[in-house]
């Protein structure tokens, strides 16, 4: 899929996930998203960013303005060195979690995103991908 | 470290939040907050998000957690201005902040309180 | 060059044999049903036919190997036109691509009837003709495609916006009367639209009327729900009228909780706005001790 502008950040800092929605907020406008979706996609983001500082031990996100044919889309890769999950059918459901959270993180993400796709390999790191498209 | 500033009206403590809150500064605003309501006495809290462009799980248990504690210690929480974008995103995010009263805007967050603390003053007349 | 010599023969080709090639064209495509709907005439479909040939010949006469090069701009041109018009004529694809495809027979006619060309020519002859008007062909089903689309999108649009009015019964009292079916991408923007109403007028109350609403599946309760939810953490309530018994129903069925206040009609509905924000409608003395009041105003003005 063709790219029009791509950006990375580093994760390491509760300052860092302020960064990644800022960073995001410019793109989304970017892609031409209407106020409810940047809306949606900023706040996956942050749900994204902190787990990849919490559970990931850190890590880097990936911006990305894409477009296919007629539609424009901002997509969003996150990816953590970190121990993995070892269950994702079960971190992806509404109220799990190892942490302190509320369990709405990865879930919420996924609601809040057209598309949605997670890899993780134990002892290797996990990779989150989220997309939104312009309505 | 920044904090976020509380004033003091009468019975009722007043926040508008208006940086991009990072999650040091929420939770400095909660533990503030819950010292200052039994400092002051305090009735009524009332949070102003309507500048806040975003409320995601960790801001959004972060009102849950001062309505739930200030319920605690007598006083009442009045979220006002959330934008409606952000509430249809906090609605699809599966956080209804159900233990929160909500206003359109701080004068009827206000209102709200008054009426408390009207009932208030009235038991404590009798 | 051997394909611009080879174009520059069924440029030739063309020209010589217009009278040939035109109404043997013109008959196919009358047998393939081009007029039968009575959607174009006989004189609009033979200007057509005669001006996309010209167009055809010149294109070749440039030089144009393939459809995409300059020479056959105009062609271009001339069949997206021609398409997006049948399109919005309400011509079925076959019947638009049939315009270029059955053009194939007469040329390939002629070709054979050409006694100038020897038999290699005659197959690359062929073999290019055949090409050209197949990118013509599918050419022309693209832009009969994107102009159906253009026209999909924008009635979508039309009734998304004309069908979603939110109106103001009372200060502070919203009503959105929902009339249609509701679609997930519709309730999404009927719901946004009520929202931003809602903060604009300050408003309450906002009842959301679903009498026009002739079913509900599990995804419109669940956004019906959403929409009640979003308006409470704005700091105003939503009233649901006007379900009808199947959608109670349905509702129900689908284990889907709707916790909310429903009431059986919008007056209900309303009346319950107007008790919560404080207020009352009363009956006004009755319309003769109104007259006689405005008499008695009369008289004293006229002293």
């Amino acid at each position: 899929m063709p790219t029009t502008r791509t950006d990375r950040l580093d994760i390491r800092s509760s300052d860092d996930v302020v960064k990644v929605r800022q960073q995001t907020r410019t793109m989304a406008v970017e892609a031409g998203l209407s106020l409810v979706d940047q809306t949606k996609i900023i706040t996956a983001a942050s749900e994204l960013a902190r787990n990849t500082l919490d559970y990931g031990g850190g890590g880097e996100i990936c911006l990305e303005v894409i477009h296919d044919g007629s539609r424009r889309g901002l997509r969003l890769t996150f990816e953590d060195r970190g121990p993995g999950i070892a269950d994702l059918a079960q971190a992806m459901r509404d109220g799990f979690t190892t942490g302190s959270g509320l369990g709405l993180g990865l879930g919420g993400a996924k609601r809040l995103s057209n598309e949605f796709s997670i890899e993780s390999k134990l002892g290797i790191g996990t990779k989150v991908t989220i997309a939104r498209w312009k309505a | 470290m920044d904090r976020i500033p509380i004033l003091k009206l009468g019975h009722a403590l007043l926040v508008t939040i208006q940086v991009d809150m990072h999650d040091r500064l929420a939770t400095a605003l909660e533990e503030d907050l819950t010292s200052k309501i039994v400092a002051v006495g305090a009735k009524g809290v009332l949070i102003d998000i309507s500048a806040l462009e975003i409320v995601d799980s960790f801001m959004g248990r972060m009102l849950d957690n001062i309505a739930a504690v200030s319920r605690i210690l007598d006083a009442e929480t009045v979220v006002v201005g959330m934008r409606p974008a952000v509430a249809i995103t906090l609605v699809e995010l599966g956080l209804s902040l159900s233990g929160v009263k909500t206003a359109l805007n701080v004068e009827r967050g206000m209102a709200l309180i008054q009426s408390r603390l009207e009932e208030f003053n009235a038991d404590d007349e009798d | 060059m051997a394909a611009n010599e080879t174009t520059n023969a069924l440029a030739e080709l063309v020209r010589d044999n217009e009278k040939e090639i035109l109404p043997e064209w013109l008959e196919l495509q009358k047998r393939a049903g081009s007029l039968q709907t009575g959607r174009i005439t006989e004189a609009e479909l033979s200007q057509q036919s005669a001006e996309f040939l010209h167009l055809l010949r010149s294109g070749l006469a440039q030089g144009g190997g393939e459809v995409a090069s300059s020479a056959y701009a105009p062609a271009r041109e001339f069949l997206s036109n021609l398409s997006r018009s049948r399109a919005l004529q309400g011509f079925s694809p076959t019947e638009t691509a049939t315009f270029v495809f059955s053009l194939k027979q007469p040329l390939f006619n002629s070709l054979n009837r050409d006694r100038r060309l020897a038999p290699a020519e005659l197959a690359r002859a062929t073999w290019a003709f055949s090409i050209l008007l197949d990118e013509l062909g599918l050419l022309t089903f693209e832009s009969f495609q994107k102009s159906r689309e253009e026209v999909i999108l924008r009635q979508q649009r039309e009734i998304t916006e004309l069908s979603t009015p939110v109106v103001k019964l009372w200060d502070g009292i919203l009503a959105l009367p929902v009339i249609g079916t509701l679609d997930s991408e519709r309730t999404q923007v009927v719901m946004e639209n009520l929202l931003q109403h809602v903060v604009d007028d300050s408003a309450e109350i906002a009842i959301i009327d679903i009498t026009g609403v002739p079913t509900v599946d599990t995804l419109t309760a669940q956004h019906l729900l959403k929409t009640v939810s979003a308006a409470r953490l704005m700091g105003a309530d939503c009233i649901i009228s006007g379900i009808r018994p199947q959608i109670a129903q349905t509702i129900v069925h689908l284990g889907v909780e709707l916790n909310v206040i429903s009431k059986a009609t919008l007056a209900d509905a309303f009346a319950v706005a107007l008790r919560r924000t404080n207020r009352a409608v009363t009956k006004v003395k009755s319309a003769n001790g109104e007259d006689a009041k405005a008499k008695v105003a009369s008289a004293e003005k006229g002293e």
